[in-house]
């Protein structure tokens, strides 16, 4: 199906991203969630709005420093940062950072579709062999998943809860682009909700 | 030794204690030259998390994280890590996230590498442009009161304000 599977040599994925997004989020508690721009702050909104929730619309690259001051100004709670490869990749120095600062209440997590979605679907550099997962290993994550099927996807669910952070996963999807569901743009609003359901 | 010049040495403390005063606790940073006294304090401080960033944007994210999670940050840089931000000032200035930027200048008085003069010519104009709010050191002695100035508009009124520190305060790099 994916050409770009077929030149990695790899089986197509499966996994659907909404699915994946519900996963990640499902019975969350009080987890922290940043989401990156486009496609990943649709499928967190889909699964359903939160107050504890930070959706980016734009500042692409940005999502998963944002989690790192985050998680380093609540060490107690844990955070999660929901990005797509796109985003990721615009921001691969981060990943040097955070794995230097080992915030231990810190996930990152890419929903991988070897695609610009948002632009009309072209291919990104993990299309071509771009490891993520070796990447963040590289830099100094001790906790690494690359994640392709149900099995791997189970797996890492209650890693991303209980284990010692930093952890990066790189899950991946199926390039299909399900309906928008769109959440509020108006970043004063978003900001002001997070910080009052977080500080009161 | 006058006055001025005793000024002069202390500038970087003085900064630093402003930052204790107004409660700083995520320093993220890309080192400089001008800043090296700064950054020591900082890090000495268990109060303080120090943050050596590989780009100076990703200190943008960061301190809007902070500021979600109750804390106040201020962003350390050069001059020319200002163009290495512009797209994501927009993060602040879309969502109002205070954010308190310290920028030693290069390319201003003296310089001796012209590499640094573009962004030392258009830091402040671009700072503009994308909505910051610019202050400017150009005498050591008014160092803690435009840093403290500069934190009190980001923080009380959720707004993105940078202090341009004179390259002629720092001092210009000698190269031999």
């Amino acid at each position: 199906m994916s050409g770009a599977s077929v030149k990695s040599g790899k089986a197509p994925p499966v996994l659907e991203r909404r699915a994946v997004m519900r996963a990640l989020v499902a019975e969350r508690g009080d987890l922290l969630v940043v989401s990156g721009l486009g496609s990943t702050t649709y499928d967190l909104a889909a699964a359903g709005d939160h107050p504890l929730n930070f959706y980016l619309w734009g500042a692409m690259g940005g999502a998963a420093m944002i989690g790192l001051g985050l998680a380093l100004a609540q060490p107690a709670r844990r955070v999660l940062v929901a990005t797509g490869d796109g985003e990721m990749l615009m921001g691969l120095g981060s990943l040097a950072t955070i794995a230097v600062q080992r915030p231990k209440n810190l996930a990152v997590v890419v929903i991988d579709n070897e695609r610009y979605a948002e632009t009309g679907l072209q291919e990104t550099h993990t299309a071509h062999g771009c490891d993520l997962p070796a990447m963040a290993a590289a830099v100094g994550f001790d906790s690494v998943h690359a994640v392709r099927n149900e099995a791997e996807l189970a797996a890492l669910l209650p890693l991303l809860r209980r284990a010692p952070g930093p952890l990066f996963a790189a899950i991946k999807v199926t390039p299909d682009r399900p309906p928008f569901v769109l959440p509020s743009n108006d970043g004063v609003y978003i900001k002001n909700r997070l910080r009052e359901a977080l500080l009161g | 030794m006058n006055s001025e010049k005793q000024a002069s040495y202390t500038w970087p403390d003085d900064i630093y204690n402003a930052l204790v005063e107004e409660k700083i606790r995520q320093v993220p940073y890309v080192p400089d030259a001008g800043h090296t006294r700064l950054i020591e304090r900082c890090r000495a401080n268990p109060a303080m998390k120090a943050v050596v960033l590989t780009t100076e944007e990703e200190g943008i994210g960061m301190l809007a994280g902070a500021w979600l999670g109750g804390e106040r940050g201020v962003l350390l840089m050069q001059s020319s890590g200002v163009g290495n931000c512009i797209n994501m000032l927009s993060l602040a200035t879309v969502c109002r996230f205070p954010l308190l930027m310290l920028v030693t200048m290069r390319g201003e008085w003296g310089e001796f590498n012209p590499w640094q003069i573009p962004m030392g010519k258009g830091t402040g104009p671009i700072l503009e442009e994308a909505g910051v709010l610019v202050h400017r050191i150009d005498r050591a002695e008014d160092a803690a009161e435009t840093v403290q100035a500069a934190a009190r508009i980001a923080f009380n009124s959720d707004r993105a304000a940078a202090v341009l520190i004179a390259q002629r305060v720092i001092g210009t790099k000698v190269f031999k």
